[in-house]
């Protein structure tokens, strides 16, 4: 191993905020927003949007209002640093946001935290209470409120996330309109997640260049990993982007690693021949922070029995390629192993997750097939014995 | 004017009568109630002007908006991957042995339901488990007797 993972501290060293943002306030929102397009930052929830350009097409829309939303529905198993983030940093999460709310022209924002984090409302409600005393002074007009949610994985997606902000169930809209023409209450939005909030906030502190610097081409900066499963050193690290599995499994496994899952239940399982091949990154395998290590004591059928009985019990029902995949995949493989189906109908299976795939109407659906191809394919002979 | 109604009459008042209210209004129900019951779901939607089945198809739609009657204690343990390899399963055993109930049951004078949920978000430090909105993260077996104590205690 040659190159050592370089650990950085963007998200959680102490910053003077007030600072950042009187500095903002003085540059035109054109200006702010060309340089987190510039940075080349993507969202940190998993799917990667370009940040600068989700800003730049909600700027440019014409309307009443807008609205920022911060997504800190953190539902992905093996995914804990937005928590982190929110219970660290919060008054970096809520300045990112009203970065956001100037570039847009919005006044009002909102973070949406899941219920499972319920307990985090008192002590940020007090850090906002603190923020928007501290923003009067700047004369810049936006107010933050908390929206709770009510355990719902699917909530995460972005247009599912305001459907349940308006009361209703979380069932994800047809996309487009984009959220950035027709979001929150039909208006302009920008959804980002914790962690990139705080990215933008720290771009426009020190430009975009340092940013732009570390990382690759698809994949610029650094990401908050959430570390977890089989390892000597589980929690949250924010490293350069840019590693192999290799390098990660080389800081973070316990010598045994024999598959890691990058991306939570929605990613994919790579095993240990791949290591050295496989870039974290979106050039490779994405990931929005959830690696999962696991060692030779582990079954991989097990592994793939709880993601797919997770999604079957997250799957919103909509749409009937998620609702009923979900479900087939679970029973199919289960009835693999007990015997009642023969190994062939595996790839019967891989059939219906490829529809899946194709036909299910948001992210959901379209990806918990991937934990399902990755370890099939990779472990197929643990499935079926 | 039953408890309920008045508990609804004085949600609403407090978040409004649009329907971005019905969330804020069914969770303070339930942190109530620890359920949602038929007169709560007609209550509410006599307050927001919505259908009844409206307001039940939004409730029904979340895990922590409970429909079935829950124990004043609602304990969630993580069952998740990382949690179940960290041995969530002696975690809810011992809850189990403990207060007599199973997975999904309540205990009879209502103080306590013990359930399973999907990740909460502390991979790292699991087993976790929720007791309503308090988290408990790397707990074992002695731990979580020491916990349900507590609450026992608490009454």
């Amino acid at each position: 191993m040659d190159k050592k993972i370089k650990k950085v501290d963007l998200i959680f060293g102490k910053v003077d905020y007030m600072d950042i943002l009187e500095k903002c306030l003085q540059r035109t929102r054109d200006e702010l927003i060309l340089d987190v397009i510039d940075s080349g930052l993507r969202g940190r929830g998993g799917a990667g949007f370009p940040t600068g350009l989700k800003w730049k097409f909600a700027k440019n829309e014409e309307a009443d209002q807008k609205y920022v939303i911060c997504n800190a529905d953190e539902g992905e198993p093996g995914t804990f640093k937005d928590r982190e983030i929110l219970t660290e940093v919060p008054e970096k999460v809520l300045a990112g946001m009203a970065l956001c709310g100037y570039c847009l022209g919005a006044t009002e924002g909102y973070i949406y935290l899941r219920g499972e984090y319920n307990f985090l409302l008192p002590p940020l409600n007090k850090a906002i209470d603190d923020f928007h005393a501290r923003l009067k002074d700047l004369g810049l007009d936006f107010t933050i409120r908390i929206v709770s949610g009510s355990g719902a994985y699917v909530c995460g997606e972005e247009t599912a996330l305001m459907e349940s902000m308006e009361g209703r169930r979380g069932e994800p809209r047809n996309k487009p309109p984009f959220p950035t023409s027709e979001g929150y209450l039909g208006k302009p939005t920008s959804v980002n997640n914790v962690e990139t909030l705080v990215f933008a906030l720290m771009i426009a502190k020190e430009g975009p260049t340092k940013f732009k610097e570390m990382g690759t081409f698809d994949s610029r900066g650094s990401k908050v990993f959430s570390v977890s499963g089989d390892t000597p050193s589980p929690g949250i690290f924010e490293l350069e982007l840019g590693m192999t599995l290799e390098q990660f499994v080389e800081e973070f496994g316990d010598g045994d690693t024999k598959a890691v899952q990058v991306g939570g239940a929605s990613g994919f399982c790579v095993s240990r021949k791949d290591f050295k091949d496989t870039l974290i990154g979106f050039e490779g395998i994405p990931t929005g922070g959830s690696m999962m290590l696991f060692n030779s004591t582990r079954s991989m059928y097990n592994i793939l029995n709880d993601y797919l009985e997770f999604f079957e019990e997250e799957s919103c029902g909509q749409c009937t390629p998620c609702r009923v995949g979900c479900q087939q995949l679970l029973k199919g493989i289960e009835a693999v192993k007990k015997g009642h189906k023969s190994p062939a109908y595996l790839e019967e299976l891989q059939k219906l997750s490829d529809t899946m795939r194709i036909a299910s109407k948001c992210g959901l659906g379209q990806s918990a097939p991937n934990p399902f191809n990755s370890i099939i394919n990779n472990f197929r002979e643990e499935i079926i014995y | 004017m039953t408890k309920v109604k008045e508990l609804v009459k004085e949600q609403a008042e407090k978040h409004g009568r649009q329907r971005t209210s019905l969330m804020p209004i069914l969770q303070a129900v339930v942190k109530s109630e620890h359920y949602l019951s038929e007169e709560a779901l007609e209550a509410i939607a006599e307050e927001l002007d919505l259908s009844t089945a409206d307001v039940f198809g939004t409730a029904s739609f979340y895990t922590f908006l409970d429909t079935v009657p829950r124990g004043k204690y609602v304990i969630r343990v993580c069952k998740t991957i990382t949690c179940h390899m960290k041995g969530k399963d002696e975690i809810i055993d011992t809850i189990s042995d403990m207060l007599k109930i199973k997975l999904g049951e309540t205990t009879t004078d209502k103080m306590f339901s013990l359930l399973q949920a999907n990740c909460i978000g502390w991979c790292h430090k699991g087993p976790v488990m929720l007791i309503n909105d308090e988290v408990y993260p790397e707990i074992n077996p002695e731990k979580a007797t020491e916990i349900i104590n507590q609450y026992l205690k608490k009454g």
